[in-house]
This record gives structure tokens, C-alpha cells and sequence, in this order.
């Protein structure tokens, strides 16, 4: 089987690796500071941000002010905390042996 | 079977393309025809001109990812089997991947047994006839699969999932010892699980130290749960003869729901803009509706866009209320609870107003 384990052999890989972490954007969206490695896209940071933000906005016009949103995916939670106008983020990937908790009380 | 199954191989290694090539359409049983493609727009472009029974892709692809790929695959094929086929060996990439859908996550195999056993459930996967039903290990029934872990005398836990909601069953040296699901317990939860008849699942490591909450053999378990789905399936009314809607009136749907603790209102919304809402305790429903739709619209963009499997739940703490916001089939759920009632009861009566929603 050696062919195979020549085969096997793990490529750098390029995929982008969703991190554990937190960022902090002013009431504009601009990212204030960041405990997320600089590997994680800018991009991707602007897509959380720029929905974020949007979602807590938009909950004021709707008379439903909010302080704080806890987004669950399968593979990921997004918890958010509003920040005079701005927000702080909380990335929390998931693992599929970990029981799904709410993270906010 | 008609015809040869399709299989297609996607890697941007040509050499492990030809050798996978050569060994699954030389070895296995089924003799699939086996296509191959180098990158992610190659292989999407062969899917638009055939249809596949199966597609294996590594995730370290060059511009486009296995990730994006099989995300793609999974929302346009959705009956087509998606297995990952790569040499990252992170758990994060494989809890996404399944997240997605996808069937299987394989590291690519460096042994002849590891060899053997991808090759056995490739084969495992074409023959399947259940295309419509659980998406799991080994495509087979949820019973079946239950019934091969007790024979085998495995110690497993079963994670089920349906649509939003999900269950476990917990699998102890052959014997079911314990179930949970949708806040049951027991055997409760196990028949509730049972009467899922869509979803998926996976085998995840046992848990010695789980207590034993069901003392009933697998096999009476068994019986006695397809007891109870046939006794509940003959209490249904009769639909009548033409009637084309037999759900019941979504206001008194909505009323049920508002029975829930904690529950302050209730709005139902369609998909679309234009779609009719239904709510309960709103004055003004109207852009309620329209923040949920652009909020659950959204971060279902972002979940693409950030391939981590589908949005589940939101859930909103505020100093009037928390709000709980959800997609189940094509209705937007929003639920407004009281803002003392803790997030994790919130998030638990959120999961029980879904299955209640769905059934």
C-alpha cells in the first residue's frame, strides 16, 4: 500500500479554517480589534460584521431592540453583543461530539 | 439496477484521480462509470451535462474548495450522494462537511483494511434504493441500523436529525440504554425518534458512563414503538375523498403555540414578501415579519457564504423581550418569550414549538 500512503500525504491546505475568537466593530463596521488570526479572511470578517450589525438595526426600526443575538449553524455560533452602535463578536466553531448549548444567559 | 451508476471523482491530484478511476470502476461490484474532474468548475460542469449517483471531492481544491463545491452539489443535486475523500485530518472540516450534507468523510486510506472499507461502503452507498429516506453511514433504514449495532453488540450513540430538531440514542454493549429528543427522555424519546420519517444520522463514539434509563430488550423496544406509530396512525381522521389540504387552520396552529411557558407572541410568515401572515399577540405584525425575513434571509446568505452547514436558530435577548426566530419548510417562525425566562429555556421551547410546528 505504499502508493497509497504517497497519495495521502495532506497538501497546505487552502481552505479556511473558521477560528475561535473575537472582534469589535464601531457603529460604520469598522473592525476595532480582534483576537482572530490574521489567516481568517478580511472578507469574512466584513460578511459577520455587515450582517450583524444589520440584524440589530433593523430589530430597532422593527420596535424590537435587541442587546444581544446568539446565531447557531451547524458548524458554527455567532454570538453578538451590541456596542453603542457597534457590536463585539464572539466566533464559536462547533465540533459534531459537543452537545449544543446556548452560550448567552 | 438499470445501468451502471456514475460516479464522479473530483481531485486536482491527476494521480490519485487515475488510480481511484481505475479502482472503483475495476472493483466494485456495482461496476460504476467513473468521471473524473481536476477542479471544481470541471466537475460542476459535468454535473450539469449527466446525472451522477455519486460524487467523491477532496476539499483542498485550487480557486473554488471541495467545501463551496459540495455545497453547491448538495443544494442543486440534493439526491445525489456527496462523500469527501481527503488527506486533512481536522475535525472542524469534517463537523462542516456533514454539516452540509454531505454522506461521508473519508482521510484517504493508507492501508489495504482502510482500502477495503472505503471500497465496501462506496459500493454500500450506489446500491442503495432508499434515496428519499435517512442519509446516514450506511443508507439504511433507522431501524436497521439500530438493530445491526445491538446484533453487533456495539456501545455507540446514534445522533439523529430531523429537519431542525435532534435526537440521540445511546447504544450500550448491545443493548439501547437511553434516548433524548425534543426535551423526552427514555422511551418516549426513542419512539418519538423512530417517528421521524426523514432525516439523517451518524454513529458517534459511546459513552460508558451514560446512565441506563431503558430496561426494554432492542427488540421489544422495537415492537412496542411500531405498536404505537400504528395505534397513532389509525387514530388520524380520514382525509376525505379529493381534499388536497388537510392541515389544520394556521391560527389555531399559532394558538397552540402560544401555550407554551414564556410564549408573548407568536407570527408566522411565509417566504415571500406578499405571503399572508399569521401571528398571535402582535399589534403590529407587519415589520416584525419584515425584519425576520431579512434577518433569516440574511444569515442564511452568510452560512453560504462561510460554509458552516445550515442557520438552525437565532435567538435575540432585548430589554422588552427575547425573540427566537427560525425557518421550518417554507414558514418563518418568530417567537417573542418573556425576557426573564433564561436563553437555554428559550432555545428549548424554540426546538419543542418546531417539532410541534412540524407534526
Amino acid at each position: 500500500m505504499g502508493i497509497l500512503s504517497l497519495f495521502a500525504k495532506s497538501k497546505g491546505c487552502r481552505l479556511v479554517h473558521l477560528p475561535s475568537g473575537s472582534f469589535t466593530l464601531d457603529r460604520d463596521g469598522r473592525v476595532m480589534s480582534s483576537t482572530l488570526p490574521i489567516s481568517f479572511p478580511a472578507a469574512h470578517i466584513r460578511w459577520i460584521g455587515q450582517h450583524v450589525l444589520a440584524t440589530f438595526h433593523a430589530a430597532q426600526n422593527a420596535h424590537m431592540p435587541l442587546s444581544e443575538i446568539l446565531i447557531s449553524f451547524a458548524a458554527l455560533r455567532i454570538l453578538a453583543r451590541e456596542l453603542r452602535g457597534g457590536a463585539i463578536i464572539y466566533l464559536m466553531p462547533q465540533s459534531l461530539n459537543q452537545p449544543l448549548k446556548p452560550a448567552l444567559n | 439496477m438499470p445501468s451502471n451508476p456514475k460516479i464522479l471523482l473530483l481531485d486536482d491530484d491527476l494521480g490519485v484521480l487515475e488510480l481511484y478511476r481505475e479502482m472503483l470502476s475495476q472493483h466494485l461490484p456495482s461496476l460504476p462509470e467513473v468521471r473524473t474532474a481536476s477542479n471544481a468548475s470541471r466537475a460542476l460542469a459535468l454535473l450539469e451535462s449527466d446525472t451522477f449517483a455519486l460524487m467523491i471531492s477532496d476539499l483542498n481544491l485550487p480557486k473554488m474548495d471541495g467545501l463551496q463545491t459540495l455545497s453547491i452539489a448538495r443544494r442543486k443535486y440534493p439526491q445525489m450522494r456527496l462523500v469527501v475523500l481527503t488527506g486533512i485530518r481536522d475535525e472542524q472540516f469534517r463537523t462542516r462537511a456533514y454539516a452540509m450534507g454531505v454522506d461521508q468523510y473519508w482521510i484517504k486510506p493508507e492501508s489495504d483494511q482502510e482500502l477495503g472499507l472505503f471500497m465496501e461502503s462506496i459500493e454500500s452507498l450506489l446500491s442503495s434504493e432508499d434515496q428519499g429516506k435517512f442519509r446516514g453511514l450506511q443508507s439504511k433504514s433507522l431501524v436497521d441500523i439500530i438493530q445491526l449495532e445491538c446484533l453487533s453488540q456495539s456501545t455507540t450513540t446514534l445522533k439523529i436529525t430531523n429537519g431542525v430538531v435532534d435526537g440521540r440514542i445511546w447504544i450500550q454493549n448491545g443493548e439501547v440504554i437511553d434516548a433524548e429528543a425534543v426535551g423526552l427522555n427514555a422511551e418516549p424519546a426513542f419512539q418519538r425518534i423512530l417517528s421521524w420519517k426523514t432525516g439523517s444520522f451518524e454513529l458517534l463514539p459511546g459513552d460508558p458512563d451514560r446512565s441506563r434509563t431503558i430496561f426494554t430488550s432492542y427488540q421489544g423496544l422495537l415492537l412496542n414503538t411500531a405498536q404505537a406509530l400504528d395505534e397513532a396512525a389509525s387514530q388520524l381522521p380520514p382525509v376525505p375523498q379529493g381534499a388536497t389540504d388537510p392541515a389544520p387552520d394556521a391560527a389555531m396552529r399559532i394558538a397552540e403555540l402560544s401555550q407554551f411557558p414564556g410564549v408573548e407572541f407568536v407570527l408566522a410568515s411565509g417566504l415571500n414578501r406578499d405571503s399572508k401572515d399569521d401571528y398571535w399577540g402582535l399589534d403590529h405584525p407587519q415589520p416584525v415579519a419584515q425584519w425576520v425575513q431579512d434577518t433569516l434571509r440574511g444569515f442564511a446568505e452568510l452560512a453560504d457564504q462561510l460554509q458552516v452547514g445550515h442557520l438552525q436558530q437565532i435567538i435575540g435577548t432585548g430589554p422588552q423581550r427575547k425573540v427566537a426566530l427560525a425557518r421550518s419548510g417554507d414558514t418563518q417562525l418568530c417567537v417573542g418569550f418573556t425576557p426573564a425566562l433564561p436563553a437555554d429555556t428559550v432555545q428549548e421551547t424554540m426546538n419543542s414549538i418546531l417539532t410541534k410546528w412540524v407534526s
